[in-house]
């Protein structure tokens, strides 16, 4: 399917670009753990091949075409590296997008920080990228751990538990979340105890020890932040196990598409999730995108598809606004950027280099046999991130 | 109390699956001397399989029935998909050194990702629950899942099976024949050919179970290959490589250590399995059941071509090849000079494992643990020391040299693949330690911002100095190959025993390789930090172990210059390749298999022989020569 | 002289006894040939002597000193070289490279990691190859000899040792029986000139009766039989089980 994709943007190149050939293309770096986390990846490169479709379609920018390098980083903090500085120095583009993983996205931000280079973290959640670890090259789409987390606290400490437990990936995505979870919940419930802390290895989640462990702390309620396989295995083996039973589970993105989708009707009931309920949002705005996106891909989109369709659209947008590739331009527009997105106006702070972007927070049940998120609401990122003021002074000086 | 029952419970059900994919393992060693790495890959097929296997039959043939027999329809897939890995690859390679038989499995293992992932795509796919086994029983007032209670009795079951297999029918006979004496058996004229096609049948069908009786637990998903291998080899190398009942014991022991390692160290659970598997090793060679390989009666290794001093015309090419390289800053731009300065920094980690394993010959499936030991000595000593480049470029080799001089003592006790799984242990349990000490080495966010010193900082100044202590510690390696160190280590390579009655210390030769091999490892591991302005526990990881191995077979395992050559063709291909396709483990992989099976001597090899052709040369396709002592 | 004395040695493997209190000596400047049936003993006994094999009881003294409980490597250094049955040498390395190998060890220059090893006892590694008659074949690459060659070869190496005592284990096997004779006048002429003892085991009753200058007969792992060759031709009980079969 990636192949015939392809093709598709090939015709669709060919057939805009006949008339604009005379101008060369707007070149974009970007790369993505397209083999080691393609569940997770393929609806982001779809999302972003909408977008340049859709942009160059329209004439492209600055009367040019984007044209996009897109490559596989592994999964790889080293790999990205190395795709970056072969994007940059041998392919020469203007700018870098892309990255899923936390640390990956980290180890580009510090190459794009060293190349003095933009890179839009579209993905990674870890929140480090935007403060203590931001600089002025890097700037991050998506809602942090900090937001996501904040949400999901809100949400906690209307419930009556006291006793909580974590389980989590031991790297970087898994910590800040946990350390963010715990410390926004207990500012709102000083009451509340986190007796016991899993963290199993990212990919060799060991389930079943790993819930008895957690139900041997007598938790009443329970913070999870593992994903794909190892989630699958934790919620398989805890609801056997009776650990789900009488107790609150809150799973940060635990109502995502790509994340929730594979356990299909064995989703768990109940769960406070943040998400994206792709078929509950009923605004003109997301209709288009998604009929756009069903209409192209035969597939229904997931929040990465949206994430990697909004990247781009800003990456148009900025250079529109900056009216060059320059990097010193381009960062003064991305700076401070308002645009539409498919699920409502975002801005790029400037202070911090962090969109607001906000997301969706309800509870998981089972419709048709997929789960589904229901009693959700939309926050915006605007009401949960630290103020710019605050954020500022988390970040290292330029 | 009943939480200690029920974790030995969970325990015993997680052993089973290991169990069963460890014992196929161990079947297929014991039997062709192979180690599949591509073992975890028949684990992960049979999951996807049954995954099909159960979605068409359930709706046809009912939802019980359809079940069970969509299990044992993926299982038996999976066997016959062994079959023909078996005819078409693998029995090419079942007198090659151990190095091309890992190798080629990795290289199998590379391509049936890619497949799976053309084949399946990318999303997790999670079967139905068991019938019959769907919910859970109290034990002890703790809910334990019934699935893992079948799983518990159906591991003893296959044990037993297995047992019977072996000891009451013909076959199974020839088969503990085989494994005990593979010339014997042959003598017997019994049709080997058949035979190992047979094992390999059944190890594959056993880890296609293994992957199939998955489903009810967790999804099919492109990752069940890499995370179950590694463990399969610690359980088959525990017991004993051949051992059926090894592996049951050692599958055992493994999940209880799992079971209890999460409650106490919820951090270093990695570390532990290698910990145990290095101890074991250590303690028993041949692990708890094994048997030490038979000696005697291999014939004798036929000969490898002589290690000559460069001739003139060689010598004069070098010299222009020098001159090349220090007039590149000037001919090409930033890009290509970091691709250089790269290729260089591999060059010399190929070439002090072309040390170790080409001339020492002594496997190295995990040379990475210096290159990862040298690159965070040098890191570290940024972050923690605050050292300046200068002086932190010497701590990387430090640590490596320190490394290699206690790893390498353990190490040259063992020998051929035994001495091969103990460097992956100490290399694992190096990634380990970088992986799972986050407070110290950042986990897998790795340690970033150590960029070179201010003059060196450029892609051209950094270029020379890595062209200067790579050129260094190139030079210096050749050097010691032509040095009568190197000559007493290739004679304990050639004939061992010749080696010691001659009053060589073979261990001490050995030793003296890996400190060597180890601190050159180290150097290119600690010019690679500040290449990449970052280390990550990828750089001890088993993947650039690998690297290394193809880039010495690449070039040519049997001549100084093949490692040069290899990093060069192997990084730019890699590079190429990247930017060419997503598919990149499939040809990476597809161009290993051609490697090891059409050219085992490698581009070098393979033009030297072109070139010359001595009349008094043996005809120049034969395996390399040195293969386990 | 008394070179070699062992003394009561002994070492079983899982039950079966394959040296069994074995008492004999070996004299320096002359050739002792232990002989007997396939599985008498006499590759183990060899094993033993040289340190490849640790016995369970028993002594093996050289010059009065002890050698059980020495690795192999050690009882080089004291002066005990060694031949194998199957021969070995250093396939990749031409002819006086291996000879050049053996000098490197026997001088403790192994380890050396400076230096050329190919420049190192050139002069020495010559003579040694002359004295065995593989002068014209030094350059050629030691895995391609013909097997008496690399018979020739792996005494030249064993030689670089200057050994007191020499243990081949079968000189002669799988050589025509011209280059046998040959090769046993040649290793005669190497043991009067320099004085050392040799003690070999060999299947060629031509060889060991026109060779040896003092035979020891082995059967199940005990010596049944000592003394020089006339002696052991007419000893009754060799006769029985041995020589009586031919």
């Amino acid at each position: 399917m990636a192949g015939w994709a392809w093709i598709g943007v090939l015709a669709a190149w060919l057939a805009t670009g006949g008339g604009a050939r005379a101008a060369e293309p707007i070149r974009i770096g970007e790369f993505n753990s397209y083999t080691s986390f393609a569940a997770f990846t393929i609806p982001y490169r779809n999302g972003w091949q909408l977008a340049v479709e859709e942009i160059n379609r329209a004439g492209g920018v600055l009367g040019r075409q984007l044209e996009v390098i897109s490559r596989d980083d592994g999964g790889k903090p080293a790999d990205a590296i190395t795709v970056a500085n072969e994007l940059v120095a041998k392919e020469r583009v203007v700018l870098l997008a892309g990255t899923l993983l936390s640390h990956v996205g980290l180890a580009v931000s510090d190459f794009a920080k060293q190349h003095k280079v933009i890179f839009i973290a579209a993905e990674p959640l870890t929140d480090t990228i935007a403060w203590s670890q931001g600089n002025r090259y890097t700037f991050r789409l998506r809602p942090g751990t900090y937001v996501q987390a904040a949400m999901l606290a809100e949400e906690a400490a209307k419930l009556p538990a006291k006793r909580w437990v974590t389980v989590a990936p031991n790297y970087e995505y898994g910590k800040s979340a946990v350390a963010a979870f715990r410390e926004l919940l207990q500012k709102r419930r000083p009451d509340v105890a986190f007796v016991a802390e899993q963290w199993p290895a990212l990919g060799k989640i060991d389930a079943g020890a790993t819930v008895q462990a957690l139900e041997l702390a007598a938790p009443e309620a329970i913070f999870n932040v593992t994903f794909g396989a190892d989630l699958t295995k934790f919620v398989l083996e805890g609801k056997l196990r009776d650990l789900f039973k009488g107790r609150e589970v809150v799973s940060i993105l635990g109502g995502e598409p790509e994340w929730i989708d594979p356990l299909k009707d064995q989703a768990p009931e109940r769960w406070i999730v943040t998400g994206y309920p792709w078929y509950a949002l009923d605004t003109p705005a997301h209709g288009t995108f998604r009929k756009a996106y069903e209409a192209k891909f035969n597939d229904y989109p997931r929040l990465g598809s949206m994430v990697g369709y909004v990247t781009f659209k800003m990456i148009a947008q900025a250079i529109a606004a900056a009216n060059s590739t320059e990097t010193e331009k381009v960062i003064t527009a991305l700076r401070g950027l308002k645009m539409e997105t498919p699920i409502g106006p975002i801005t790029m702070r400037a202070a911090d280099h962090q969109t607001t972007m906000g997301t969706y927070v309800g509870r998981l049940t089972v419709k048709d046999g997929m789960p589904r998120m229901i009693d959700w609401r939309f926050g915006d990122g605007t009401t949960y991130l630290p103020s710019e003021a605050d954020a500022r002074a988390m970040r290292p000086a330029d | 109390m009943s939480f200690f029952v029920s974790q030995v419970l969970t325990g015993l059900a997680g052993a089973a699956t290991l169990f069963l994919v460890a014992s196929g393992l161990s079947l297929i060693f014991g039997v062709t001397r192979i180690v599949n790495f591509a073992h975890g890959s028949l684990y992960m097929l049979g999951a996807y399989l049954a995954y099909l296997a159960v979605a068409f039959l359930r709706p046809r043939i009912g939802i019980e029935i359809g079940f069970w027999l969509g299990i044992v329809v993926g299982a038996l897939a999976v066997g016959l998909i062994g079959v023909v890995l078996e005819r078409a690859v693998l029995r090419r390679l079942y007198r090659a050194s151990e190095l091309f038989q890992l190798l080629a499995t990795f290289a199998i293992a590379l391509v049936v990702q890619d497949l799976a992932l053309a084949a399946f795509g990318p999303e997790d796919l999670l079967g139905p629950p068991a019938p019959g086994f769907s919910g859970a029983v109290r034990i002890m007032g703790r809910a334990v899942p019934e699935y893992d209670l079948f799983l518990m009795v159906l591991g003893p079951l296959v044990l037993i099976g297995l047992t019977l297999l072996l000891r009451r029918t013909r076959w199974g006979i020839l088969v503990r024949a085989a494994t005990e004496d593979r010339e014997m058996t042959a003598a017997l004229g019994v049709n080997q050919s058949w035979l190992f096609t047979g094992v390999f049948f059944l190890g594959a069908t056993l880890a296609g179970l293994g992957g199939a009786l998955q489903l009810p637990r967790q999804p099919a998903n492109l990752g069940m290959d890499m995370a179950i291998v590694v463990e399969a080899f610690v359980v088959t190398v525990v017991g004993g490589m051949g051992s059926i009942a090894g592996a049951f014991v050692a599958a055992i022991l493994i999940g209880q250590l799992h079971a209890f390692g999460i409650l106490a160290f919820p951090n270093i659970t990695i570390v532990l399995l290698f910990l145990f598997m290095a101890a074991v090793l250590i303690v028993r060679p041949w692990g708890l059941f094994g048997q030490p390989p038979s000696r005697g009666r291999r014939a004798p290794a036929p000969a490898g071509p002589l290690i000559r001093p460069l001739e003139k015309r060689a010598r004069l090419a070098t010299l222009g090849l020098v001159a090349v390289l220090l007039a590149a800053p000037a001919l090409v731009g930033a890009y290509y000079q970091a691709m250089l300065t790269e290729i260089l920094i591999f060059a010399l980690f190929a070439a002090s494992l072309q040390l170790l394993t080409g001339i020492g010959g002594m496997v190295s499936f995990g040379h990475a643990a210096y290159f990862g030991l040298g690159a965070y000595g040098a890191a570290l000593s940024v972050k923690l020391l605050a050292l300046p480049m200068a002086a932190a470029l010497w701590m990387g080799p430090l640590l490596a040299t320190l490394g290699a001089m206690l790893f390498g003592w353990f190490c040259v006790r063992l020998a051929g693949v035994y001495l091969a799984m103990l460097t992956l242990a100490f290399a694992q349990i190096c990634f380990a330690i970088a992986f799972q000490w986050y407070g110290v080495t950042g986990g897998d966010n790795g340690l970033l911002g150590i960029w070179p010193s201010a003059w060196a900082a450029s892609p051209g100044r950094y270029y020379y100095l890595v062209l200067g202590l790579a050129g260094l510690g190139i030079w210096g390696l050749r050097q010691s190959v032509h040095a009568p160190f190197g000559y007493g280590l290739r004679a304990g390579r050639d004939a061992p025993q010749r080696a010691e009655a001659s009053g060589i210390d073979l261990r001490r030769q050995q030793w003296l390789a890996f400190v060597l091999a180890g601190a050159a490892a180290g150097l290119a591991g600690g010019l690679h930090a500040f290449f990449k302005g970052s280390v990550f526990p990828d750089t001890a990881g088993i993947a650039l172990s690998v690297d290394g191995l193809v880039m010495m077979l690449l070039g040519g395992i049997e001549t100084l210059s093949g490692p040069l050559v290899g990093a060069l063709l192997y990084k730019a291909l890699h590079i190429f390749i990247v930017s060419q396709t997503d598919y990149w483990r499939l040809i990476l992989g597809g161009i290993i298999l051609a490697l090891v099976t059409a050219f085992p001597h490698g581009v070098v090899g393979y033009l030297a022989g072109a070139w010359r052709r001595p009349t008094w040369r043996r005809p120049s396709w034969r395996w390399p020569t040195w293969r386990s002592r | 002289m008394t070179l070699l004395a062992v003394r009561a040695l002994a070492r079983a493997f899982g039950g079966v006894r394959a040296v069994d209190g074995v008492d004999f000596d070996v004299a320096a400047g002359r050739l002792t040939a232990l002989i007997g049936p396939n599985g008498a003993g006499k590759t183990t006994c060899f094993n033993l002597l040289n340190g490849q094999l640790r016995p369970d009881a028993g002594s093996v003294s050289l010059d009065g000193q002890e050698l059980v409980g020495r690795a192999p490597r050690t009882i080089a250094r004291l002066g005990v070289g060694r031949t194998f049955q199957i021969a070995a040498t250093f396939a990749s390395m031409d002819v006086r490279e291996n000879v050049q190998v053996a000098l490197l060890a026997h001088r403790r220059q192994i380890t050396r990691l400076w230096g050329q090893a190919r420049g190192s006892h050139a002069g020495d590694a010559d003579r040694l190859l002359e004295q065995v008659g593989l002068a014209d074949q030094k350059d050629r690459p030691a895995g391609v000899l013909a097997y008496g060659d690399v018979k020739r070869l792996e005494l030249a190496m064993a030689l670089a040792g200057e050994p007191r005592l020499l243990l081949m284990d079968e000189p002669t096997a799988g050589m025509a029986p011209a280059e046998r004779a040959g090769l046993m006048r040649l290793i005669s002429a190497i043991v009067r000139e320099r004085g050392l003892g040799v003690l070999f085991t060999e299947h060629d009753m031509d060889v060991v009766f026109r060779a040896a200058d003092n035979i020891l007969v082995m059967d199940r792992g005990r010596l049944i039989a000592e003394g020089p060759p006339e002696a052991v031709r007419a000893n009754p009980t060799v006769r029985a089980v041995y020589l009586g079969g031919e």
